[in-house]
């Protein structure tokens, strides 16, 4: 029988992108079955990638001592994520916007852009090594 | 010995040097790193490059930066830069991101070939 209850978890992570991808692996395998669309998944997968990419290289500066803390709830509404990284954290306002002028033709500063337009809410803490991002389930609305 | 599967498979059609990417996902470091040495040898001179994204359905936002810095090297040594075939998801990546101002894309192989005749 397939268990289809809300999930809770906080896991603690050393700060390794393998290891990383497989707990957001794990977060999508756990969401499929609450019948979320394709592109619901693809978004929740690009914006976790986006996020844990950023906490470890901008948060943890690659030190994979540091650790990675991701709190999820997932139920048949929305999807509920938080990732922590060890680092000082970041003024999200104040980041350029890569669409504009010559930053569009820079390598890099995109995957903020990318949570905030994939998610339907996103938020960071105080301090910004923390960003909590949550999608809504439209099957469900 | 594991076998090493490669990233790109590559063919020569009229005036154009055809990359198809092979992998499904597109995220590491290392994967991209391996994209990138597979790719820039061939844009050493006035290459027209097409690249062919009808494997992938899935890339973050890493991907763009190595297509940003092949789009460089191809303008650099006067070529010119297509991409074709890419899903509507990874389309809408390029939209939010405006690189669909930047990069010239089509639906196919064929129809970006058109466009260097």
């Amino acid at each position: 029988m397939t268990s289809k209850a809300c999930t809770h978890e906080r896991i603690v992570s050393r700060g390794v992108i393998s290891e990383l991808r497989q707990v957001c692996a794990s977060i999508l395998c756990h969401t499929q079955q609450f019948e979320y669309s394709d592109d619901d998944l693809f978004a929740i997968h690009l914006a976790m990638e986006e996020a844990v990419v950023n906490a470890i290289k901008h948060g943890n500066k690659r030190d994979p001592a540091r650790d990675i803390i991701i709190e999820y709830d997932l139920s048949p509404q929305k999807v509920d994520i938080r990732i922590t990284d060890q680092g000082e954290g970041f003024d999200p306002s104040g980041l350029d916007d890569p669409r504009l002028g010559d930053n569009i033709y820079k390598p890099d500063g995109r995957g903020v852009l990318l949570i905030r337009s994939y998610m339907d809410s996103v938020e960071y803490n105080n301090v910004g090594n923390s960003v909590r991002m949550v999608k809504f389930n439209r099957k469900s609305a | 010995m594991e076998e090493v599967k490669p990233r790109i498979s590559v063919y020569y059609a009229q005036n154009a040097t055809v990359v198809t990417l092979a992998d499904e996902k597109i995220l590491d470091d290392e994967a991209i790193r391996a994209l990138e040495d597979s790719i820039m040898p061939l844009i050493d001179g006035p290459v027209n490059l097409v690249i062919d994204f009808s494997n992938v359905n899935f890339l973050s936002s890493a991907v763009l930066g190595l297509l940003i810095r092949v789009c460089k090297r191809v303008n650099e040594n006067k070529g010119r830069l297509k991409l074709c075939s890419i899903a509507p998801r990874i389309f809408d990546i390029f939209k939010i991101t405006r690189l669909d101002e930047i990069f010239e894309i089509y639906p196919d192989v064929k129809k970006a070939m058109q466009t260097l005749k």
